[in-house]
C-alpha cells in the first residue's frame, strides 16, 4: 500500500488530486482507515506490530502528501508572482513638496554656517532713519557716498536703508560685547531693473565686537565663510578698499569656483571673483554704537545675497529671482 | 583714473612689467581695473620715406611711389593720397600688417601695378586730428618734425604711440590719487622707490599782477583758498607732442596750448584749473561770493541757468563769470583772439560744490574732484606749474607775481604714532621703524610719537587710519589668519525659529516660496478694490521713486501675491500654489518709523483647488503652531474676496488672518481667467498664540466604539454649529468627530441638507459598553434636537 500510495502521490497533478488521494487513504472511508478498523480482529500479540506499521504508513503518506502539497503551492505562488509583475517605469504617486526660493536656500545655508560659528541673527527696520543708515556710519551729510541717485528717500530724515549696516549701530546700542551677529535683510537702491541690478536686493551684514579682535580674526572668519559657501578648496584674497564705516577696509575676492583660479570667462581670466566687502569697524562707528573703541575692536562685513545666489545656481539674470515663475522656482 | 606709464616715469623711473605693476598697485589699495598698451593692435607698420612718386598709367588719381623702409632696396606702394610729395615721411603698413580696427593688409595689385603695402592715415593708426593737429584729415599722415623720422622704424615708437595706460578705480576718500603725482606717490611706496615732485620754477616776467588783478573771497566757508595769476600776449597754438600724448593717455582731448595746460595740471596734480579771458572780467577783479537773488549765468555749454543764494560763484565787478568748482560762464573760455588770461587755482568746500552741481544737474570733471575735498595747500604749486608750462611752451608772457587768497589754517592734522596699537589692531608684529618708514614714503612725518598728516590726506584723522596705511603696505595677504574661537552660543531666536517653521510647514504642503518687491503701485489698492477710506491705503510714500509701479511701501501683501499669480497664469502655468513671508509697512503717526509686520501670504490657482484647499493649508499651519482653538467665520465685506467664499480666522479674540476666493472683479483686474484663492495670516498673532510645548499622551489601551449619525438641518446652518453641539454633548468619551457627508437632493426636503458624522468613542480606563456608547449618542441627538435638528429618517 505504501508503495502504491507513494506512486499515486507522485503522479498527482494538482492540489485537488492530492486531497482526493489523502481522502482515499486517510479519510473516514480510506484504505488505511479501513485497515486500522480491522485491527480489532488481530491478536494482542500481532496488534502492536500491525499498529506500528499502520502508523508508519500513515506518517509516510502524510509526509509525502505534505511535501507534494508544498511543491504545488510554491509553483502556484511563483506563477502568481509572475502574473503580478508590473511596469516599474510607470510614474510614482507622490505628494509633491513645495520649493524654497533660491535666495532662501542660500540664506539658510549661510545662516547655518554662522550659527555654527557662534553668531546670532539680528534684524533692523528697512524704512530707516538717515542717522542710522548714514550719519552713525561715518557718512555725514554732503559725503559723496550719499548720492541721492542711489537712495530712496521718504522724508529728509527717513529713507529706505541702502545697506544692512545700520543694524550694526542699532545692535550695539542695545547689546554689550561680545557681539557676534549676522543680519540678513532687504536693502534698496535706486537702480533700474536689468540682468544684474534690482532696486531691491538682499545683504547679509556681519559684526563681531570683542576685546582684542584683529584683522587676523576677520581673515579667518572670511576664510570660513568662503569655504562654507563656495566649497572647501576656496581661497580668499583681501584687497585694500574704502568704506566709510570700516578702517582698514577691504574687498574680498574668492578663488574662482568654476576654474579654481586658473582663469575662465566666469572670472574674466583673473582667477578671482569679488564677493564681499569687509573691514575693521571704524572707531567712530563703535563710539556711535555706545562702545568704547579704546577697549574694544571689531570687524564687519557685508555680502550681497543675490550675487552669491546667481553664482551658486549659475543664474544669468537677476530678474528671474523676482519674477517668481513656478517653472523657475521649481528647479530648486 | 587713467595713468600713463610715461607720465608716471616723469616722477619714478621704473621698468617694471605692466602686469606686475598692476598687481602690486591693486594689492596696496589702488585697484587697477585694467590696462592697455596703446597701438597694441598695430603690427608691421613702419616709417617710410617717399623717394619718388609718379602717376599710375591706368588711373587718373593713383600714384606709384617708391619708398625707403630701411631695407636694402626700396618698396613700391600704390596710393590714392593726394597730399604726398617726395621726401615725405609716412607710415606704411607692410605686407601682413594690421592697422587699427584689426584690418589686415596684404601685398596686392592696383590696376595692374604691384603694391607692397599701404600708406596709412591717422585713422588707420587709431588716432585723430587732435593727436596730430597738423595732419590732414583726408589723406595719408605725413610725419612732422615732432616724430622720429627714421625709415624702417616701428611707427608706434616713432610717433609716441607706445605708452601703457592703466585704469584705476579710485575710492572717494582718496581724491589725491585722482592725479599722476598721487598715484606715483603710491607706486613709489609700493615699489619702495624714492619719490619726489620737483617744485615748479617760474622765471621772472614783466609787470606786476597786482596792477591788473584783484581777488576777494567773501565766503570763507565755501572757498578756502583762491590763487590767480595773469598771462599776457597769449599765443594760442597746438601743444607739443609730449603734452598731447599725455593728455590722450589721460583720456582728455588736446585742444590748444592754454586749455591743454589747465587739463595737464589737473591730471598731474589733481587740481582743477580754469583760464578766464581777461577781456570779460570786468574791473579786472575776481570776487568769490554766493549768488545774489535772481542771478543767472549762461555756462560754457550755452545753457542759461538760474542760481540760488547758496551757490558759490566766481564773479567780476558786475556779474557771475563761473559757477565755482563746476563750470565756467559763456565768455570765460579761451577763444582764438584771447590775448590775456587769468589762471584760477582754488579750493572750494566739497559738499557745497556737490550740492550746487546736483541742483544745477551739472556734474563735471571739476565738480567730481572738488566734491571729494581737495588739498587746500595744493593750489599754489598747481598755479606755478601752469605758469611754468606757459613759459616752457612759450604760450604767453607771464605777469610777475601771484595773488593768493589763503584762508586755510596752517596747522597740519596730527595723529598719535602708536605702533603697538597698530600691531595689535591688525594682528601683525612690525617694528616701529618699519611702520614709520611706510608712513614716510607716503609723505607723512613721524616725529616724537606724532604722525603729521600731509595736507592732501584729509581722510586720515585717527590711529585706525594710520594702521590702515601700515597694513596695506605690510600687505593684507601677509596678515596671518587667526582662527576665531567662539565665546558666544549661536542660535535662531524664537521669532526666527517660528518663521522657519511656517516656511517648512508650507513647503511640506507643496507650496512654493516667492519673493516680491516691498514697494508697489498705489493703483494696486484700486485693483484690489479697497474702499476709498480703507486705512490700508495710507502707505509710506517714496519721494524719489523709480516709477509709479514701485512708489509706495505695501500695507498688504495681497497685490504682490495677485501679481505673481497673474504672471504665472499668463505664462500658461497650469497651477501655482505659493507663499511668501512678506513684510508690510504700516505707517505710524508723527515721526515714528512705520511698523514692519510679517504676513504669511498665501495664494493658489489650478485644477482641483478650491476654497477648502487653501483652508486646509492654513489649518495645517495652525495645527503645527499648536493653535487649536481658532474660530472661523464667514466674512462678506472683504473688498478683494468673494462675498460668499471668504472667511476670517480669530484666535482668543485676535484677528489671525483672512482668506478666500478672489473676487471675480479683482481677478479681471489682474487678468486671471480662472478661480484663484488668496489668504494672509499675521505672523505676530500666529507667534502670540503659538504653543509648541508638547507632552506625551498615553496610547489608548482599550478599544474604541464607532457610530455614524446623519442629521437633517437647514441648508444655511454652518456645520460648525452641529459639531460644537455634538462635541459638548458627547463629552470626554468622544475621541474624534469626522464629517463624512453633506448631501442635498432627493429624499431631503427642499431647503434642507443632510450632514453625516462618524463618531469615535473611547473610554480611557475600560472597554466601552454598547450602552455607554448609545448613551453618548443619545445625548448628542438630544442636544441637536434642542436646536431643532433631527436625526435623518425620523
Amino acid at each position: 500500500m505504501r508503495l502504491a500510495a507513494a506512486e499515486k502521490i507522485k503522479k498527482a497533478a494538482s492540489l485537488p488530486d492530492l486531497e482526493a488521494l489523502r481522502i482515499s487513504y486517510l479519510g473516514k472511508k480510506g484504505e488505511l482507515t479501513a485497515v486500522l478498523k480491522q485491527m480489532g480482529g488481530l491478536s494482542p500479540e500481532e496488534r502492536p506490530a500491525a499498529g506500528q506499521l499502520a502508523n508508519e504508513i500513515r506518517a509516510t503518506i502524510e509526509e509525502l502528501i505534505a511535501a507534494r502539497q508544498k511543491k504545488f503551492k510554491e509553483k502556484e505562488k511563483s506563477k502568481r508572482l509572475v502574473s503580478e509583475a508590473i511596469d516599474v517605469t510607470l510614474p510614482g504617486k507622490s505628494s509633491p513638496i513645495g520649493h524654497k526660493h533660491p535666495i532662501s536656500i542660500v540664506l539658510d545655508e549661510v545662516t547655518d554656517l554662522f550659527i555654527g560659528m557662534g553668531f546670532s541673527v539680528a534684524s533692523g527696520p528697512e524704512v530707516e532713519l538717515d542717522y542710522y543708515n548714514f550719519e552713525a556710519l561715518n557718512i555725514p551729510p554732503g559725503h559723496p557716498a550719499r548720492d541721492t541717485q542711489d537712495t530712496f528717500y521718504i522724508t529728509d530724515k527717513v529713507l529706505l536703508r541702502t545697506q544692512t549696516s545700520p543694524v550694526q549701530i542699532r545692535y550695539m546700542e542695545n547689546n554689550k560685547p561680545p557681539i557676534r551677529i549676522i543680519s540678513p535683510g532687504r536693502v534698496y537702491r535706486s537702480d533700474s531693473v536689468d540682468a544684474t541690478h534690482s532696486p531691491l536686493f538682499h545683504q547679509i551684514e556681519g559684526l563681531v565686537v570683542d576685546k582684542g579682535i584683529t584683522m587676523g580674526d576677520l581673515k579667518a572668519c572670511l576664510e570660513a565663510i568662503a569655504k562654507g559657501i563656495f566649497g572647501g578648496g576656496t581661497k580668499i584674497r583681501l584687497r585694500p578698499h574704502h568704506f566709510p564705516f570700516t578702517e582698514p577696509s577691504c574687498e574680498v575676492d574668492v578663488s574662482c569656483f568654476r576654474c579654481g583660479g586658473s582663469g575662465c570667462p566666469m572670472c574674466k581670466y583673473e582667477g578671482w571673483i569679488e564677493v564681499l566687502g569687509a573691514g575693521m569697524v571704524h572707531p567712530k562707528v563703535l563710539k556711535n554704537g555706545g562702545i568704547n573703541p579704546d577697549e574694544y575692536s571689531g570687524f564687519a562685513f557685508g555680502v550681497g545675497l543675490e550675487r552669491i545666489t546667481l553664482f551658486r545656481f549659475r543664474i544669468d539674470d537677476m530678474r528671474l529671482l523676482f519674477e517668481n515663475d513656478v517653472r523657475f522656482l521649481s528647479q530648486f | 583714473m587713467l595713468l600713463s606709464k610715461k607720465w608716471l616715469n616723469d616722477f619714478l623711473k621704473t621698468d617694471i612689467a605692466d602686469k606686475k605693476f598692476a598687481g602690486i598697485m591693486t594689492m596696496s589699495g589702488s585697484k587697477v581695473e585694467g590696462f592697455r598698451r596703446e597701438g597694441d593692435e598695430l603690427e608691421k607698420i613702419v616709417v617710410a620715406r617717399i623717394i619718388s612718386l609718379e602717376r599710375h598709367p591706368n588711373s587718373d588719381h593713383l600714384f606709384i611711389c617708391s619708398a625707403d623702409v630701411g631695407g636694402e632696396s626700396p618698396i613700391q606702394i600704390v596710393t590714392g593720397a593726394q597730399n604726398l610729395s617726395a621726401g615725405d615721411f609716412v607710415p606704411v603698413a607692410l605686407d601682413g600688417s594690421v592697422t587699427a580696427g584689426g584690418k589686415k593688409i596684404k601685398k596686392s595689385k592696383l590696376r595692374g601695378v604691384e603694391s607692397d603695402g599701404m600708406f596709412c592715415s591717422l585713422g588707420e593708426l587709431g588716432l585723430t586730428a587732435h593727436d596730430f593737429p597738423y595732419a590732414v584729415s583726408d589723406g595719408v599722415f605725413v610725419l612732422g618734425g615732432d616724430c622720429d623720422r627714421l625709415p624702417g622704424a616701428d611707427i608706434k615708437s616713432a610717433i609716441g604711440l607706445d605708452d601703457t595706460v592703466f585704469e584705476f578705480e579710485i575710492t572717494p576718500n582718496r581724491p589725491d590719487c585722482l592725479s599722476v603725482i598721487g598715484l606715483a606717490r603710491e607706486a613709489a611706496a609700493a615699489l619702495e622707490m624714492p619719490f619726489c615732485v620737483p617744485a615748479p620754477c617760474v622765471k621772472a616776467g614783466a609787470g606786476d599782477v597786482g596792477d591788473c588783478l584783484s581777488i576777494d573771497i567773501s565766503d570763507n566757508e565755501k572757498c578756502y583758498r583762491y590763487a590767480g595769476a595773469v598771462v599776457k600776449n597769449v599765443r594760442i597754438a597746438p601743444s607739443p607732442r609730449w603734452m598731447r600724448e599725455r593728455l590722450r593717455a589721460g583720456g582728455v582731448r588736446p585742444i590748444n596750448n592754454i586749455v591743454d595746460i589747465t587739463n595737464f595740471v589737473m591730471l598731474e596734480y589733481g587740481q582743477p584749473m580754469h583760464a578766464f579771458d581777461y577781456r570779460f572780467l570786468e574791473g579786472g577783479s575776481v570776487i568769490v561770493r554766493t549768488a545774489k537773488k535772481g542771478e543767472t549765468i549762461t555756462t560754457l555749454d550755452g545753457v542759461q541757468r538760474a542760481l540760488s543764494e547758496d551757490m558759490l560763484v566766481i564773479a567780476d565787478a558786475v556779474k557771475p563769470v563761473a559757477v565755482a568748482g563746476v563750470m565756467g560762464g559763456e565768455y570765460s573760455g579761451i577763444m582764438d583772439d584771447t590775448q590775456t588770461i587769468v589762471f584760477e587755482s582754488a579750493c572750494f568746500n566739497g559738499p557745497s560744490v556737490r550740492s550746487t552741481s546736483k541742483k544745477l544737474g551739472m556734474r563735471t570733471e571739476a565738480s567730481a574732484r572738488y566734491e571729494k575735498g581737495l588739498d587746500p595747500k595744493g593750489c599754489r604749486a598747481c598755479l606755478d606749474r601752469a605758469l611754468e608750462l606757459v613759459q616752457l611752451l612759450d604760450a604767453g608772457d607771464v605777469v610777475n607775481g601771484v595773488i593768493d587768497c589763503d584762508k586755510t589754517a596752517d596747522a597740519r592734522a596730527t595723529v598719535q604714532f602708536d605702533p603697538d596699537w597698530t600691531n595689535s589692531f591688525i594682528g601683525i608684529d612690525m617694528s616701529a621703524d618699519e611702520q614709520a618708514k611706510i608712513l614716510e614714503r607716503l609723505s607723512f612725518k613721524v616725529q616724537d610719537g606724532i604722525v603729521t598728516v600731509p595736507s592732501f590726506r584729509g581722510d586720515v584723522e585717527h590711529k585706525a587710519d594710520i594702521a590702515e596705511e601700515v597694513a596695506r603696505f605690510y600687505g593684507f595677504e601677509n596678515i596671518k589668519s587667526h582662527p576665531i574661537i567662539s565665546t558666544t552660543a549661536g542660535a535662531l531666536n524664537d521669532t526666527q525659529k517660528l518663521q522657519k517653521l511656517a516656511g517648512d510647514i508650507l513647503l511640506a504642503q507643496g507650496l512654493t516660496e516667492i519673493m516680491t518687491y516691498s514697494f508697489i503701485s498705489p493703483k494696486s489698492y484700486d485693483k484690489i478694490m479697497l474702499g476709498a477710506d480703507s486705512p490700508l491705503r495710507k502707505s509710506i510714500v517714496i519721494s524719489n521713486p523709480l516709477g509709479e509701479d514701485t512708489s509706495v511701501m505695501r500695507t498688504t501683501s495681497v497685490p504682490s501675491m495677485l501679481e505673481v499669480l497673474s504672471r504665472n497664469f499668463n505664462n500658461r502655468n497650469a497651477a501655482a500654489r505659493l507663499y511668501e513671508l512678506s513684510t508690510v509697512y504700516i505707517p505710524k503717526d508723527g515721526e515714528e518709523l512705520p511698523e514692519e509686520k510679517i504676513t504669511v501670504s498665501l495664494g493658489m490657482y489650478g485644477e482641483g483647488l478650491d476654497f477648502f484647499s487653501l483652508k486646509g493649508v492654513i489649518e495645517e499651519l495652525l495645527l503645527s503652531f499648536g493653535i487649536c482653538d481658532c474660530d472661523v467665520e464667514a466674512v462678506t465685506d472683504c473688498a478683494y474676496l468673494h462675498p460668499g467664499r471668504a472667511a476670517k480666522l480669530t484666535a482668543g479674540g485676535d484677528e489671525l488672518g483672512i482668506f478666500g476666493e478672489v473676487h471675480p472683479d479683482v481677478l479681471d483686474n489682474y487678468e486671471i481667467d480662472t478661480k484663484a484663492y488668496v489668504g494672509s495670516v499675521d505672523f505676530n498673532t500666529l507667534k502670540k498664540h503659538a504653543d509648541l510645548a508638547r507632552s506625551y499622551k498615553q496610547l489608548p489601551k482599550f478599544p474604541a466604539t464607532t457610530r455614524d449619525l446623519a442629521f437633517v438641518c437647514d441648508k444655511s446652518l454652518p456645520v460648525l454649529t452641529l459639531r460644537r453641539a455634538i462635541s459638548s454633548a458627547a463629552g470626554g468619551v468622544l475621541e474624534s468627530l469626522t464629517l463624512f457627508d453633506v448631501y442635498e437632493g432627493s429624499q431631503i426636503p427642499e431647503g434642507m441638507k443632510s450632514v453625516a458624522f462618524n463618531l469615535v468613542l473611547r473610554s480611557p480606563d475600560k472597554t466601552m459598553t454598547d450602552e455607554e456608547a448609545d448613551d453618548a449618542v443619545r445625548r448628542s441627538v438630544k442636544a441637536l434636537e434642542k436646536l431643532g435638528i433631527s436625526l435623518r429618517g425620523q
